[in-house]
């Protein structure tokens, strides 16, 4: 196949039309749907309105809500251990503090409750690949706080309450709106190097759904940034990691409250009992599900352990039915299909043209209606640009962007974006992307309140493991706030509730109930979870494999 | 089109990974084309997206004695090319108190003293998966040029290759890293809006309206409705 600076010689023919268009699209913009007119292109287009991907739970706390079938799926598992076989008389790891995932939330509560005065020895971060590998990692867009004279915590309620389609837990959107401003001055204090004006102030972008340029950003690596610094903090403190060790079931105590969790090394595969005072869930989200077969942003260990966990001693969930699907991930070239493209872009003017070169919906709607107009575009009215490998996308005007602030922009603002796509031999500062929506985060989750409890003593949960904080949709900018937020709390507050508590005698009697649940409701399944890993083996090589070694 | 059928009419390459031949589709990914031939990665393998650096990777193409380098999740395979990966990287963080530390000239070699060490040879540079200048990073911070040294180190991703290849154990991005946070804490300007608006929470200056928010979303759906609607947007 002939490629053209990077495209396929038979793209070109569009790619021709989205520049003759070009100059028309910088004079003017296509209106905002109205509610009315978001809420009928959800319902047709959006994949969360799909019929057959969905059914009830039949088991435990939320028995008779409907979730996604893949959640319901595992949900619906087979604990992975035998509580008669593990030992609990011998405790490897004695804390005050467990905290599982090492990602933005689980690092922001491990800081937190040392701040509050946990000594560094009595907090224990567990976490199954590298600490630090996380969804945390991967935010490029940036981080919401209202702090411009123009904005308020206020306005901030509003748009994440909309945007969420009024489904929100209100305290919860109080906690983020209110302690947003603090946690950009605490990033300050740690060095986190946001893009700012020579005045110092923040170069604040508008992002979908949001009614005030509120987004703070470090070029496109914001997660990434953010998330070194608080590595860093975190090593320099000595907060103990295990690398490589999966909680596969928490522990509770013969009083019922959450007492630590059962480990297991990923790669000797010896189990660790892990007693501690309080648990904070930080596992983050479940994109590596691939629900309804869509390809995911997300990172590798993104499996939805935190969800089962939870459900097994009890912990309710909520908004499991609604996933969300970034409108623009790159369907070309194949090796990025899945990948995110930054909202940033179109925050900085990139906007969405079919393969006619035509404007068919604002750039900045909230991502749920943004992407359900892609879907519709592609396969509705057949406007989209088939791929070499069969998928469509919609293009994604980036070069407009150095129309609008001038050269040199992409490379000041996009540089993760550019080199991405540079490394394919496409420009992005010249030729525009092919994009789809693909999965991006888990709305919903354990429900928690505003001191990051959840509705069983000693279990907290932090970031996008948790449900409620977005309702049934999460705008940009709003999840890095949310592990800081909520991360912050969970540690600050398990680092109260420790103070006070006892624990009893340690006992895995749940997980045999939770068993017996699992036979009573008829579900007869051969599926183990937590899933802890993807399996990507190649069809060939997997169906020959022999389990002897 | 299905997905096998794809990988057929792409045409396949052989490739050694850690010296064991397999033919693989030749459209993939380093990081695809390892699990294609049926390994399933513990190590190695973090966000797949080029953020993470978990996926560094060290190989050498058939007749080169040349070794190149390349993250996994970014870089396609090509035909005879003999992989392997690095699972992890023994450079330690050295241990400071951010607090206690000031952003002066040579604080970056009280911290990291072996950076002094640095013969110029730029390997780190030719390591460099994300081609960062690490070489000039390393002689900015030789300097005291917390500034430079921070935005040309910007977009390191902390997969370690430099440190791995550095015939003078210089640990460039953990250097980096504190030149980064130096900065950003002690040199970059900060916002006055910010402080502004921190003391107007601590006064409690949203509260009556946030919480009348939560009673109307309790209590009035419809008046909130109403206000989402008709709120003004900064265009």
């Amino acid at each position: 196949m002939k490629l053209i600076k990077g495209y396929p010689e038979y793209m070109w023919e569009s790619i021709e039309k989205v520049e003759e268009t070009r100059e028309e699209r910088l004079k003017s913009t296509i209106p905002r749907m109205s509610l009315e007119e978001r809420e009928e292109i959800l319902r047709k287009f959006h994949p969360d309105y799909k019929e057959g991907t969905k059914r009830e739970v039949r088991i435990g706390p939320n028995k008779g809500d409907v979730f996604y079938n893949e959640i319901v799926d595992l949900l619906e598992s087979k604990p992975l251990i035998d509580p008669d076989e593990i030992d609990l008389s011998s405790v490897d790891y004695d804390v005050d503090i467990l905290i599982i995932g090492g990602g933005g939330a689980g690092t922001v509560a491990a800081l937190w409750a040392y701040e509050s005065g946990i000594p560094k020895d009595n907090i224990l971060i567990v976490t199954k690949l590298r600490h630090g590998d996380s969804n945390s990692m991967m935010a490029q867009g940036g981080i919401q706080a209202a702090d411009r004279p123009e904005d308020s915590p206020v306005i901030h309620f509003l748009d994440a309450y909309g945007g969420g389609h009024f489904t929100n837990k209100p305290e919860l959107v109080k906690a983020l709106v209110m302690d947003a401003p603090f946690i950009i001055k605490w990033h300050e204090e740690l060095g986190v190097m946001y893009d700012r004006d020579e005045n110092g102030e923040f170069i604040e972008i508008s992002g979908g759904g949001t009614s005030r340029f509120r987004l703070h950003a470090a070029k496109d690596y914001t997660g990434m940034e953010i998330m070194r610094v608080l590595r860093e903090k975190a090593r320099n403190i000595g907060i103990p990691v295990l690398e490589f060790t999966s909680v596969i079931e928490l522990l509770m105590d013969d009083r019922g409250r959450v007492a630590g969790g059962i480990a297991v090394n990923m790669e000797t595969q010896e189990y660790i009992v892990i007693r501690a005072k309080a648990t904070i869930l930080a596992t983050g989200g479940s994109g590596r599900l691939h629900l309804q077969n869509f390809p995911t942003t997300n990172h590798y260990g993104a499996t939805g352990d935190g969800l089962v966990l939870a459900y097994r001693v009890g912990a309710k969930l909520r908004d499991l039915d609604a996933a969300q699907y970034h409108p623009t991930g790159a369907v070309y070239p194949e090796a990025l299909v899945g990948l995110l493209c930054t909202e940033k872009l179109r925050g900085f003017g990139a906007v969405p043209v079919n393969k006619d070169g035509e404007t068919f919906v604002h750039p900045l709607e909230p991502r749920d209606v943004e992407s359900a107009a892609y879907i519709r575009e592609c396969y509705e009215r057949n406007k989209g640009v088939e791929t070499p490998t069969g998928l469509r996308g919609i293009w994604l005007d980036t070069p407009m962007i150095e129309e609008i602030h001038g050269e040199g922009t992409i490379d000041r603002y996009f540089a993760a974006m550019k080199r991405q796509f540079g490394r394919f031999d496409i420009d992005i500062s010249k030729q525009p992307i092919l994009v789809f929506p693909t999965l991006h985060y888990q709305n919903g989750g354990v429900e928690i309140d505003e001191y990051a409890q959840t509705s069983v003593p000693g279990l907290f949960a932090a970031g996008e493991v948790t449900g409620g904080v977005h309702g049934k949709n999460r705008l940009m900018g709003n999840s890095l706030l949310d592990y800081n937020v909520f991360g912050r709390r969970a540690g600050i507050y398990a680092a109260k509730y420790v103070k006070k508590v006892k624990l009893g005698k340690l006992s895995l009697e749940h997980v045999r109930k939770y068993v017996k649940m699992l036979e009573e409701a008829g579900i007869k399944t051969d599926r183990k979870a937590p899933i802890l890993l993807p399996d990507y083996r190649g069809k060939k090589a997997l169906s020959r494999a022999l389990d002897i070694f | 089109m299905k997905k096998e059928d794809v990988e057929e009419k792409a045409g396949t390459v052989e490739v050694f990974i850690m010296g064991k031949s397999y033919r693989v589709p030749a459209n993939l990914t380093i990081m695809k084309a390892i699990e294609y031939a049926g390994y399933r990665f513990i190590r190695g393998c973090g966000c797949r997206a080029g953020f993470c650096g978990a996926c560094s990777t060290v190989y050498r193409r058939e007749n080169e004695q040349k070794l190149r380098f390349a993250l996994a999740c970014q870089k396609l395979v090509e035909d005879k090319m003999y992989l392997v990966q690095l699972p992890f990287v023994p450079a330690d963080q050295a241990k400071y108190d951010l607090e206690k530390l000031k952003p002066d000239e040579n604080v970056l070699l009280r911290v990291y003293p072996e950076i002094a060490r640095c013969v110029a040879c730029n390997t780190c540079t030719k390591t460099c998966p994300q081609d960062i200048e690490v070489m000039k990073v390393i002689q900015a911070a030789i300097r005291g040029d917390i500034k430079k040294c921070a935005e040309l180190s910007f977009d390191c991703i902390q997969c370690g290759l430099c440190a791995m290849r550095c015939p003078a154990d210089i640990k460039h991005y953990h250097v980096a890293q504190l030149a980064r946070v130096l900065y950003g804490k002690h040199l970059m300007p900060k916002s006055k809006n910010l402080e502004k608006r921190i003391k107007e929470i601590e006064e409690g200056k949203f509260d009556e309206e946030i919480d009348r928010l939560i009673k109307l979303s309790k209590e009035n759906k419809e008046e909130i409705v109403r206000m989402y609607k008709e709120r003004e947007i900064e265009e």
